[in-house]
């Protein structure tokens, strides 16, 4: 029986939504007494589990579910992490690995994963200060019931130095298509670097850059309290959105023509195409979205498309919702239906 | 052990090296040891086979080498969990929070490095906060004290003095409980 894990948290549309796609704040957190995770042993991680287990069984009541890794079959633990609910550590060795995830699918908590816990919270749009009340408020229940490894000099302790301190990681998922067709985001993302902030390329791999998209978060967590590291990366996200629009108007002024036969193109392909791979899909979603964004698009879309269909075309997603076995070739296939569908909805 | 390699003599040089995560292991004697550390044109994994041999040369020149000594943190080991300093700089990761102690010298260079930055400004778990707040209420009844003795206020001092004692045996009750 297949469990449910299919989110819809990013289907709405939240603030900043023409850039921001989504905002995400973790915490690393370990546990006094035991070793962390790159340390301790198959047993002595499997008694960690347990001891979370009953000692954080107030969350099942608060609407988690509880899952030992191990019964999720390796769709299952995939479609997660295409969700962002887990990390991609977190879908293999998964004899140690449990998670508790709420019903509504945006937060999770990771279980021996490079630590002993990884909480996160997912939101749509640019939402930091509400998600940092939400996930403040459930690390000071989970404090309540268990004890934290911690230092007065360094803070929370985590296996990476890189985590220690805060252990909070905040970052958005954007979408820069006039940045990269500007040719401008090379600058801007070195700007982004100075300030303590790491951007990458998301989507498939290798093909990072083309749906444009891009995650950046804090670099640094030791010295700095939460509120600071989350302003100063809210304020440089500000830049970033104030920029990429900016850079629209002056491609839609300069070069609307070639944008919009572009924009056009790419519908034309989604809404014929027989077969369409992953990484392919999304960069003509992509340019779909920047096309109905900036208006370019009169035909009357979906204007959730591309946060509707982002993790929908993903390959374990399809093999999840359609058929387990599917092939690389009937996955293209598959993908073009799907979008085709969608696209012929209205 | 036998050495891998000849499978005669005893293995006296373990190799560990960690790449990604996966971790190998070599044993060899010494004379197979020394032998590889000079054959390794023929091998394609020279990184390994050149710290091999700069290994042994300071082990057989037997000169104090940077890569032995520094300072004595190569030996660092952690007890509780067996990390030593040398494998936490190859891992990049600790291995549990006694090795924050074990390695505290090296620490505020490490995370200055990093982070530009050597202490904690963010929050507390609740334990570490009533912790903080029973010793700033000591220390502000420790005033209290010290004034009613420059007051002469005897009796008023010893009263505070009593109740510093019940605030820090309740401490000491709850510290044994956990």
């Amino acid at each position: 029986m297949k469990h449910n894990l299919i989110s819809n948290w990013q289907t709405e549309a939240g603030k900043e939504k023409d850039v921001i796609l989504s905002s995400r704040i973790r915490l690393a957190r370990n546990l006094k007494k035991y070793k962390f995770p790159n340390k301790s042993t198959e047993s002595e991680k499997n008694e960690l589990i347990g001891n979370l287990k009953s000692k954080l069984n107030f969350l099942i009541n608060d609407g988690f579910d509880f899952y030992l890794m191990k019964d999720l079959d390796e769709i299952e633990r995939l479609v997660l992490h295409e969700e962002h609910l887990i990390s991609s550590a977190h879908t293999k060795s998964s004899a140690t690995k449990a998670l508790f995830l709420n019903n509504e699918k945006h937060i999770s908590i990771m279980i021996n994963e490079e630590d002993h816990l990884r909480i996160q919270i997912l939101s749509a749009g640019l939402e930091f200060n509400e998600i940092w009340n939400q996930i403040n408020q459930l690390d000071n229940q989970l404090d309540q019931k268990i004890e934290y490894s911690f230092s007065d000099k360094w803070g929370y302790l985590t296996s990476c130095p890189t985590n220690v301190g805060t252990a909070l990681r905040a970052s958005v998922m954007c979408h820069l298509p006039a940045l990269v067709l500007s040719g401008r985001i090379d600058n801007i993302l070195g700007a982004v670097g100075k300030f303590g902030l790491t951007v990458r390329g998301i989507a498939g791999e290798g093909s990072s850059t083309e749906a444009e998209l891009f995650q950046i978060s804090n670099q640094i967590t030791l010295g700095f309290s939460e509120n600071e590291i989350i302003d100063k990366l809210e304020s440089v996200i500000q830049q970033i959105i104030t920029e990429e629009r900016k850079s629209r108007e002056y491609l839609l002024r300069n070069s609307y023509q070639k944008l919009k036969d572009n924009v056009l193109r790419s519908l034309g392909i989604l809404k014929y195409a027989y077969q369409l791979e992953e990484a392919e899909a999304l960069k003509y979603l992509s340019r779909i979205k920047f096309g109905q964004d900036t208006n370019l698009i009169e035909e009357k879309l979906d204007q959730d498309l591309f946060r509707k269909l982002l993790f929908k075309i993903k390959d374990a997603h399809l093999q999840y919702n359609f058929d387990d076995q599917l092939e690389q070739r009937k996955l293209n296939i598959k993908r073009a239906e799907i979008i085709k569908s969608i696209l012929n909805e209205e | 052990m036998l050495c891998e390699r000849c499978e005669e003599n005893e293995a006296s040089v373990h190799l560990t090296r960690i790449i990604n995560g996966q971790k190998e292991e070599i044993h060899l004697c010494e004379e197979c040891a020394r032998k590889s550390s000079q054959l390794n044109s023929d091998d394609t994994d020279l990184s390994f086979q050149s710290l091999l041999s700069g290994i042994l040369n300071h082990k057989f020149s037997n000169k104090e080498s940077s890569f032995l000594s520094n300072n004595g943190s190569q030996k660092l080991v952690c007890p509780n969990c067996g990390m030593s300093y040398y494998e936490f700089t190859e891992k990049g990761l600790f291995g549990c929070e006694e090795c924050f102690d074990i390695f505290e010298q090296k620490l505020d260079d490490l995370f200055k490095r990093i982070h530009g930055n050597i202490r904690h400004n963010g929050k507390y778990p609740l334990s570490f906060q009533q912790k903080l707040e029973v010793e700033s209420e000591i220390s502000e009844l420790k005033e209290e004290m010290e004034t009613a003795v420059e007051k002469e206020n005897f009796e008023k001092a010893a009263e505070i003095r009593d109740k510093i004692h019940a605030i820090k045996s309740d401490m000491e009750e709850d510290n044994n409980e956990a």
